[in-house]
């Protein structure tokens, strides 16, 4: 097979040569000419077949004529000097980062464009007066990098980054180093001139720099313990907070009296190393999102006709009545009236079935829907807000995040921990003070400070952490460390069908009927090259290894199929309505049941047989239900028609639950029933149509065939490539919560080792200056340690 | 031994200019984006000698 030098595709159709190079297509080929006109070759040295073909273009960036549009989408604007952002999912290697960066080489209106490859994302500054961002937009597109431009980019302002967790991270950081510096000539206890000369000074410039590691860097630890009380929970950040201020007064008060050095080393320590956990933790796709919704998929504009003259328009601002133009591969953004033209309507995103839906002039189209073919008018029925889909978005489960029932591992051990340490602190307090009253306040404070749950703490954010790390190596990218304790915990899965289960790349298509000779094959490949349909256009694929012959006569009839004729033979090819009707049927060979997706064919009026596609499923599918049917409840959920109900049954296990004809809403309302009913569930989908149900369920996985597009809001993205290991991933969320518990364990080690010290009355601040970090950096290396054994083991298991 | 006084005085004045390049730096976006500068960087000349580039690339592909 030859692969394209541009883009590394297979190349497919037709070859084309241009010097000395292959090219899967003329848009390949196109911007390897530009490239190599502006010396800028360098590109292909930089990585092998780097490009992305590009994509035709037909009006689709009018709109960026409209100067209101452009005004919000701009960063910066001044005379001479603009600033554009632009979110370009094709980005993906050097030399992406390479041609995009040189730019201004392309034209020199561009000033400067940098890249930031983890956001996929590019901003240019650029003159409006040598180019309009329509025609930067189309020379990205011409490249091969088309800008993202939704919805979602009208009216957004830069969002503030918010990097406080970093300042505080340096802040402890900072002051930890300085107090261990100082704090150094006190851990040995040597009396010695010198140093009882500068001890004051050195501990009040530790008092001086641990004032912002208790104020400002450990700031968060004392909100979340006054929010968790106020909510009568005794989450983990109340010991921690309690610890903190412990340590904090207690160090004090005993440099202001002059009778010891404290505890600062181990405060800032504690602060320094609790927050490197957070960091840890923070781990984030920059290049994914999580959290969209419909906007995102929607057009920023939309063609306005008034009096048959055509108007680029912000979608906000139709009206109902108002008459839209929308082109082929254009998403309806509202509901609406067909008022002329051919329209097949894709519905995947709304309802997850794949075949378009051919409508009349006077039928009712809903948003949501992308146009496959020719222009057509429609009256919008309903403002984009109010649009059948778009109120989906309404439901409050959208509205607001999702409920916080889920109660961590870490809060739930915090509670028992924090009235355990509590009373061990009085006890012995009340023990001493009856024994020895002036140990009494000195034991009950150490044994504050040693049970201080840094361990703990640190537990759940490195084990966690570092799985987010191993999934993301494995290509399942989650948005948060929570997901994998929620996951941990599902025991009901719910598939969508189509896209989720079923590829959306292959259709596998079988013949029924009387066997086709060699040259009728011909002729309705070549047939069939004519046409766009889409089942056409997978059917030619099937069929094209043959010779193609042009037929004489070619009739498309939109919505019903092909009429055409080669020599004397004559062929109908379509729909069952469409050959069946207008042929004497001499049923030789029975009509398939509807429901399925088939083309039917019949040559001189004799019907000959039908062509069915079936869904490919993914390859592991069955392994993996019957992998998973022995710890989980499976259900599949399905917005598509009951046709492949039987295909399933004898490839799922038994008791499978299956439900077809499952509308957005429907499903969000199924998750929810199952909650009710105790379940914890985790939905699998893929397109918009599962948004809802994806935001009900405990943990919402979006399976994606290329990660880079656009999925709904979801906990995880799922790679379709690895789709068949999701049983192993299941398994490993749950292998990193024991780990957490081995980690509780050992820092529970930990804390009775020092508080045998406290409560006998000697803990001394070079003890504790030890068992902190100690404890801290082995819980570290501990959880490190055993996930990487975990994932090696899963590793290994998926080579086979 | 009071220049230990000084001593201490000029520690905490690198340090903490240190910790102000560090803030500064962070403010400035610089911890925003840790993957790209470090492809950018390799880049650098080609643009300057794009020809001496091209026929290497194009003798390449006929040697093949």
């Amino acid at each position: 097979m030859v692969t394209c030098y541009h883009c590394g595709e297979n190349c497919i159709d037709d070859i084309i040569h241009y010097d000395e190079k292959s090219f899967c297509c003329s848009g390949c080929k196109t911007v390897f000419d530009i490239l190599n006109s502006n010396d800028l070759s360098y590109y292909y040295d930089l990585e092998r077949s780097p490009g992305t073909s590009p994509k035709s273009l037909e009006g689709k960036y009018d709109y960026l004529e409209n100067a209101d549009i452009v005004e919000k989408l701009l960063e910066f604007n001044d005379l001479d000097t603009q600033v554009i952002s632009f979110v370009i999912p094709s980005i993906h290697c050097s030399s992406c980062i390479w041609i995009l960066e040189n730019l201004n080489k392309l034209n020199n209106a561009i000033k400067s464009s940098q890249v930031d490859f983890p956001k996929r994302s590019i901003r240019v500054s650029y003159n409006s007066d040598s180019i309009s961002l329509k025609e930067l937009v189309i020379l990205l597109n011409r490249i091969g990098y088309e800008p993202s431009i939704s919805l979602e980019n009208y009216n957004k302002k830069a969002s503030v980054i918010d990097r406080s967790l970093i300042y505080k991270l340096g802040v402890a950081g900072f002051a930890f180093g300085n107090i261990m510096f100082l704090s150094f000539p006190e851990y040995f206890e040597v009396e010695e001139f010198w140093l009882d000369q500068f001890k004051v000074l050195f501990r009040w410039l530790m008092f001086g720099f641990s004032i912002p590691v208790v104020f400002y860097s450990g700031s968060d630890y004392f909100v979340s313990a006054y929010k968790g009380l106020r909510a009568r929970i005794l989450n983990i950040d109340v010991p921690i907070a309690l610890g903190i201020a412990v340590l904090f007064l207690r160090s004090s008060a005993e440099i202001i009296l002059n009778l010891g050095t404290g505890f600062f080393d181990s405060l800032s320590g504690l602060v320094f190393f609790l927050l490197l956990g957070r960091y840890f933790q923070q781990k984030t796709y920059a290049f994914l999102s999580f959290d969209r919704d419909y906007k995102s998929y929607f057009p920023i504009a939309v063609t306005r006709l008034i009096n048959s003259i055509e108007e680029q328009v912000q979608v906000y601002k139709i009206k109902k009545g108002d008459r839209i133009l929308i082109r082929n591969e254009e998403l309806l953004p509202m509901d609406a009236v067909l008022i002329k033209g051919k329209a097949s309507i894709d519905y995947s995103f709304v309802t997850g079935e794949a075949e378009p839906v051919v409508k009349k002039s006077g039928d009712k189209l809903f948003a949501g829907g992308r146009q496959q073919g020719g222009i057509i008018e429609i009256e919008a029925l309903k403002a984009v807000q109010q649009s059948y889909l778009t109120q989906l978005w309404s439901n409050e489960i959208f509205s607001k995040n999702k409920p916080s029932s889920f109660q961590s591992l870490t809060n739930q051990i915090s509670k028992r921990f924090t009235i355990a340490v509590l009373s061990i602190a009085i006890l012995s307090g009340i023990f001493w003070l009856i024994y020895d009253p002036s140990k009494a306040l000195n034991v009950f404070t150490a044994v504050l400070i040693i049970a201080c749950p840094c361990a703990i703490a640190l537990a759940a954010p490195f084990t966690l952490g570092n799985l987010l790390r191993i999934y993301g190596r494995e290509k399942f990218y989650l948005k948060e460390a929570s997901v994998i304790e929620q996951m941990a915990k599902i025991d009901t899965i719910v598939f969508d069908k189509t896209g989720t289960i079923t590829t959306n790349k292959r259709n596998s298509i079988s013949y029924e009927g009387i066997e086709l000779t060699r040259s009728e094959e011909e002729i309705l490949g070549g047939s069939l090259r004519a046409s766009n349909h889409p089942l056409s256009r997978s059917l030619y694929q099937l069929l094209k290894k043959n010779n193609i012959v042009t037929p004489d006569e070619f009739l498309e009839h939109t919505g019903k199929g092909i009429e055409t004729t080669y020599k004397d033979t004559s062929f109908k090819i379509g729909s069952a309505d469409f050959v069946k009707i207008k042929s004497i049927s001499n049923n030789s060979v029975e009509l398939k049941k509807p429901e399925k997706t088939s083309v039917h064919i019949s040559s001189n009026n004799i019907y000959k047989g039908c062509f069915t596609f079936s869904n490919a499923y993914r390859e592991g599918l069955s392994k993996l239900f019957e992998d998973l049917k022995t710890k989980k409840d499976l259900i599949i959920l399905s917005g598509d028609n009951d046709g492949e109900r039987e295909n399933l049954e004898l490839m799922l296990p038994r008791d499978t639950k299956m439900f077809f004809n499952q509308q957005p809403g429907h499903k969000l309302e199924f998750i929810k029933k199952l909650q009710q009913n105790g379940k914890t569930v985790m939905m699998v989908g893929d397109g918009l149509n599962d948004a809802g149900a994806l935001a009900q369920s405990d943990v919402g996985i979006v399976v994606s065939e290329d990660i880079n597009v656009f999925s709904p809001a979801c906990d995880g993205i799922l790679d379709a490539s690895v789709f068949k290991n999701l049983e192993d991933y299941i398994d490993l969320s749950q292998n990193g919560i024991k780990i957490i518990k081995w980690a509780f364990l050992l820092s529970l080690l930990y804390n009775l080792i020092g508080l045998s010290f406290a409560v006998t009355g000697h803990l001394r601040p070079v003890v504790a200056a030890i068992l902190m970090p100690l404890s801290s950096i082995s819980i570290v290396v501990f959880t490190s340690v055993a996930t990487h054994l975990f994932s090696r083991k899963i590793s290994r298991d998926l080579k086979y | 031994m009071n220049i230990i006084y000084m001593l201490l005085g000029v520690s905490v004045v690198v340090a903490l200019i240190f910790f102000v390049a560090f803030i500064v730096s962070v403010k400035k976006g610089q911890y925003d984006d840790v993957y790209t500068p470090s492809v950018r960087m390799l880049f650098e000349d080609e643009l300057v000698k794009p020809n001496p580039d091209k026929n290497q690339s194009d003798s390449k592909e006929k040697s093949n």
